[in-house]
């Protein structure tokens, strides 16, 4: 039987020594009536060689970024991950080890948990960082109910609707049985200007939530769009690509009060969608309604440093109704990963990293608009991700576009459906200007084929 | 394992211009950068991350690796997280490039595969729950609650009908109210009786029209199954109710008795407790939920759905009643890939052995402490049970904390101390069925020697790890909660934590209360 090391004589034995002969007398209290009485309907058992030819035979009928180039990114990207980060998370020290509540038998995944703090303060600018949360998405959420407790007597949540639109699907099932209503600020030309927000904010707005780059990719004007909501009282959630970092200016910098992000490009794979990384940094001023765990430096008994979870009284385990957040589990192999990548890449590699998508971005975009009938949809700046539009039907341009062997963008229209004929292309640090220009190639081709038209 | 050297942090191990190389230079037309992007929005100065090389990085990570407890390395015997053995396969299979490279984004006719295994997660979930509708999509337990009483509330809302209340035993852990305040719901709690069970007294007195939803952990968190159950349901049922079941302990029952059999109508599942998932020093973990059919239509979108054709996998968007998401992308797929793999490796006989090892396993360690730890409530428990510090604390001053500690110089995990909060001096105590009967011998006369041991030694407990025990008044007190840019200390002794000395960065957090 697999993972079990007691053999059917210690089974015996223990049964024996409580004065059972079955393992089905330990089940007594479990009243029959209630009882299965047959076998669950699941697969036989395999062995591991059996299992291990099925499941990659399942895998071998993905094709994933790993054989066709991936121009895929709203929020999730292909950049690359150093070799360190996979061999080095997958200690076993680490990955099989619990949330660290003994300290001292835990002081590896604690010191590595305040290094990410830090490392996380000093990319966003703020003051502090959590341990983790599950991934961008919620940690827009808490971020929004945090900002709702901070602004006691405040109900409203003002949206760029330039944020991801998964964000704001989280938000609102986050919010849709709280006092709390969500108002979105519909983008003009792809971004959201501090005036329509100024113009959008009440007394009544808690916090206003944008993200930088947008959806689209477009920078907004960070500065004036926090300033906007702080000039009415209101909260500015940011919501950052860490990686952008590497070149943009900090949130942190430029007035963000809550900073949240998805941390999947700091060194953590794809496979389709998570486990991801959210993380959550603000004022110091907001410490005690921060959710999630926090690791504190502290003294042990001979004056040792060390590090400890801290702030506990926040939690759910203490706390209960009252805690800041219902989180228990986070993501912390993820926050693990994320510094190792940071570790890894340093202050140049990281603007590396920035500098390389934004170029190879530009000159995709640059190289994309030269086909006819496609042109670049949004005139403001980006940094690695653009929108381009088709004269044609989106999805289908896209199915041609793999054919050609290219996982070639998103299509955007069923989020925004006034942008059916748009499509989201991302561009890392990994794309060979060979592979471009054959994206290029693919598109071109794609538009003149008949079918992309009906 | 240990090593007794402190680790340097990062940041003072760090040297201005030491870096790795890992990227290859830029082959697309060289323009100005200021071209690209205008310099307002470009930072103008480097961000002060750490500067190392890529052996300092590995030194580093490895050394820490090296004072961590672990299950790959030691007995983990901490009660409701069910730190059972992590196998290997499970590891090398998620990380296979067709399941680990995927964007989620992709065209649906490039992950029919993936699709095709997660489309049998949700069948096997829904068969083991004997529940039918399954989503996958929430990261956690925690947040499988919160999606579970938010598909509650959806239900409610759609039969225009206005239910304010959540009931939760006193037992239950503190993810269960934290969520259902979360939800929008007031938390009414429900006494345990004498044998540590829901007070069926108390429950029928607080459950009225504003009830929603009861949340049941069952096996409960002291270890014992409650035998009321097939009541609750009927009493819940009278009332137009829902019971909703906290699947942290499904260790316990896997092809013995279903969730749903027993009247259940919504749970969470813990996969990375009962399907093996590692936990990663924190997580992650999944906490996908399962529902009666007349819930269904309001679980989270996407759910997958395979084609008329028998062969093939969608994803299904068009959910009108869906309340919608609570995260983007799918899942938590890696933790759901390790889950498929370890059901598949069970089988059903498999999975039934599973849950009787591990409520063996849990009564042959209980019988060999009781006589000195006193195990408060039932006599016969499942995969864990809660022992009772109580005596000790009162006779000899020894409490759980000093026991906890004083197993790690044994090299084993300690228990879960100090829950659930209705047992005083809690041990709660989950040995797995991945154990062997001489890792419980021995962790049983560890213990029972611990409880002669003398109380002042204990109070200092652990003696043999890197550092003692910490000051935890003072880290919550004076919060510091990031390198504090103090200059590199020769031996951790001469480090003053919360000094300021003098540099750029230098700040020590206080919070406002
Ligand atoms: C009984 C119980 N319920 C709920 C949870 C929460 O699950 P998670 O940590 O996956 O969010 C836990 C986990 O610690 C638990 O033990």
């Amino acid at each position: 039987m697999a993972y079990i090391l007691n053999t059917s004589s210690d089974v015996r034995e223990m049964l024996g020594s409580l004065g059972l002969t079955s393992l089905e007398q330990l089940f007594e209290s479990i009243p029959s009536e209630l009882r299965l009485k047959r076998s669950l309907s699941v697969p036989d058992a395999m062995s591991e060689m059996a299992l291990t030819t099925h499941v990659s035979s399942l895998a071998a009928r993905n094709q994933g970024v790993d054989r066709l180039p991936c121009f895929l990114g709203a929020g999730a990207y292909d950049h690359f991950i150093p070799a360190a980060v996979d061999l080095l998370a997958s200690r076993s020290e680490f990955y099989t080890a619990y949330t660290p509540y003994q300290a001292e038998a835990s002081q590896g995944t604690l010191q590595a948990i305040f290094e990410y703090q830090t490392l996380i303060t000093q990319l966003t600018g703020m003051d502090v960082s959590n341990a983790s949360l599950y991934d961008g998405g919620s940690a827009a959420a808490e971020a929004m109910l945090m900002a709702h407790a901070l602004r006691e007597g405040r109900d409203e949540i003002l949206v760029a609707g330039s944020v991801h639109p998964e964000y704001r699907a989280t938000l609102a099932t986050y919010a849709a049985n709280l006092p709390l209503k969500i108002r979105v600020v519909e983008p003009v030309a792809g971004r959201v200007t501090a005036d329509q927000m100024a113009a959008s904010l009440t007394d009544q707005t808690a916090a206003i939530l944008v993200q930088q780059p947008n959806f689209f990719g477009q920078l907004e004007d960070l500065k004036a769009l926090t300033a906007a909501a702080q000039a009415r009282g209101a909260l500015a959630i940011v919501s950052v690509d860490p990686i952008s970092l590497g070149l943009l200016q900090r949130p942190g910098d430029l007035g963000a009060d809550i900073v949240i992000a998805e941390g999947q490009s700091l060194g953590n794979i794809l496979t389709y969608g998570g486990p991801y990384l959210g993380i959550l940094a603000c004022r110091e001023a907001y410490l005690r309604k921060l959710p999630g765990r926090v690791v504190g430096q502290t003294t042990d008994r001979r004056g040792n440093r060390c590090w400890v979870l801290t702030l506990q009284t926040r939690e759910q385990h203490i706390r209960r109704e009252k805690a800041t957040s219902n989180i228990c589990t986070n993501q912390g192999l993820m926050a693990l990963r994320a510094s190792m990548y940071l570790a890894l890449l340093g202050p140049q590699g990281l603007r590396d990293v920035a500098e390389l998508s934004t170029r190879k971005a530009h000159y995709a975009a640059e190289q994309l608009a030269q086909i006819p009938g496609v042109s670049v949809a949004f005139p403001g700046p980006f940094f690695k991700e653009f929108t381009i539009r088709v004269e044609a039907n989106a999805r289908k341009v896209l199915d041609q576009v793999l054919a050609h062997g290219f996982h070639g963008g998103i299509a955007i229209g069923e989020w925004y459906p006034e942008l059916a004929d748009t499509i989201l292309i991302a561009v890392t640090e990994k794309r060979t200007k060979e592979e471009i220009d054959g994206l290029v190639a693919a598109y071109r081709s794609a538009l003149q084929s008949h079918s992309v038209h009906e | 394992m240990y090593k007794l050297d402190p680790t340097a942090l990062l940041f003072e191990t760090s040297r201005p211009g030491r870096r790795t190389d890992v990227l290859s230079p830029s082959d697309v037309p060289d323009r100005p950068l200021d071209s690209l992007i205008p310099s307002e929005f470009l930072a103008t100065k480097p961000l002060p991350l750490p500067e190392l090389g890529e052996l300092d990085v590995v030194r580093h990570y490895t050394t820490l690796s090296t004072s961590n407890m672990s299950i790959d390395a030691n007995f983990y015997p901490l009660g409701s997280c069910t730190m059972k053995y992590n196998p290997k396969r499970n590891e090398r299979l998620a990380a296979l490039p067709g399941l680990a490279h995927i964007h989620p984004y992709q065209q649906e006719p490039t992950i029919q595969g993936l699709l095709q295994l997660l489309y049998e997660v949700q069948e096997f979930l829904g068969e083991i729950a004997g529940l039918p509708a399954v989503s996958l999509q929430p990261a956690a337990g925690a947040q499988g609650e919160l999606t579970a009483l938010l598909v509650a509330a959806a239900y409610f809302r759609h039969k225009g009908e206005h239910r304010s209340k959540v009931l939760i035993p006193d037992s239950a852990h503190g993810t269960n109210p934290a969520s259902a305040h979360l939800a929008g719901f007031e938390t009414v709690t429900i006494k345990s009786n004498s044998e540590g069970l829901v007070d069926l007294e108390d429950f029928r007195a607080k459950l009225d029209d504003q009830t929603a939803v009861f949340m049941i952990t069952n096996p409960n968190t002291v270890g014992i199954f409650d035998p009321q159950i097939g009541t609750i349901s009927a009493l819940l049922k009278e009332r137009g109710a829902l019971l909703y079941l906290d699947g942290a302990n499904m260790n316990a029952i896997l092809g013995i008795v279903r969730p749903g059999d027993m009247g259940v109508d919504l749970m969470h599942y813990n996969p990375h407790k009962t399907f093996s998932g590692p936990h990663g020093g924190g997580g992650p973990g999944a906490g996908p939920i399962a529902v009666r059919d007349f819930l269904a239509p309001f679980l989270p979108s996407p759910t997958i759905t395979r084609l008329a054709d028998g062969t093939h996998y969608a994803l299904d968007h068009n959910r009108p009643l869906s309340i919608g998401r609570v995260r983007a992308f799918f899942g938590n797929v890696g933790v759901l890939v390790r889950a498929y793999c370890y059901i598949r490796s069970q089988g059903p006989d498999g999975l039934k052995a599973v849950s009787e090892h591990a409520v063996l396993n849990a009564n042959y360690l209980k019988s060999l402490v009781d006589k000195v730890f006193t195990v408060p409530h039932g006599n016969n428990c499942m995969h864990e049970f809660v022992a009772s510090a109580r005596g000790m604390a009162r006779d000899r001053g020894i409490r759980a904390m000093d026991i906890a500690k004083r197993l790690i110089d044994f090299n084993m995990h300690a228990p879960t101390v100090y829950f659930p909060l209705i047992v005083p001096e809690a041990l709660m105590i989950e040995p797995t069925e991945t154990e062997s009967r001489q890792t419980l011998e021995r962790f049983a006369e560890v213990l029972l020697q611990i409880a002669q041991e003398d109380p002042e030694m204990l109070h200092d407990a652990p003696h043999t790890t890197p550092i003692s025990r910490p000051d935890e008044v003072a880290a919550a007190r004076s919060p510091i909660l990031k390198w504090n840019g103090a200059v590199p200390a020769t031996s951790a002794t001469s480090v003053k934590p919360g000094a300021d000395h003098g540099s750029i960065h230098a700040q020590t957090l206080t919070v406002s209360r």
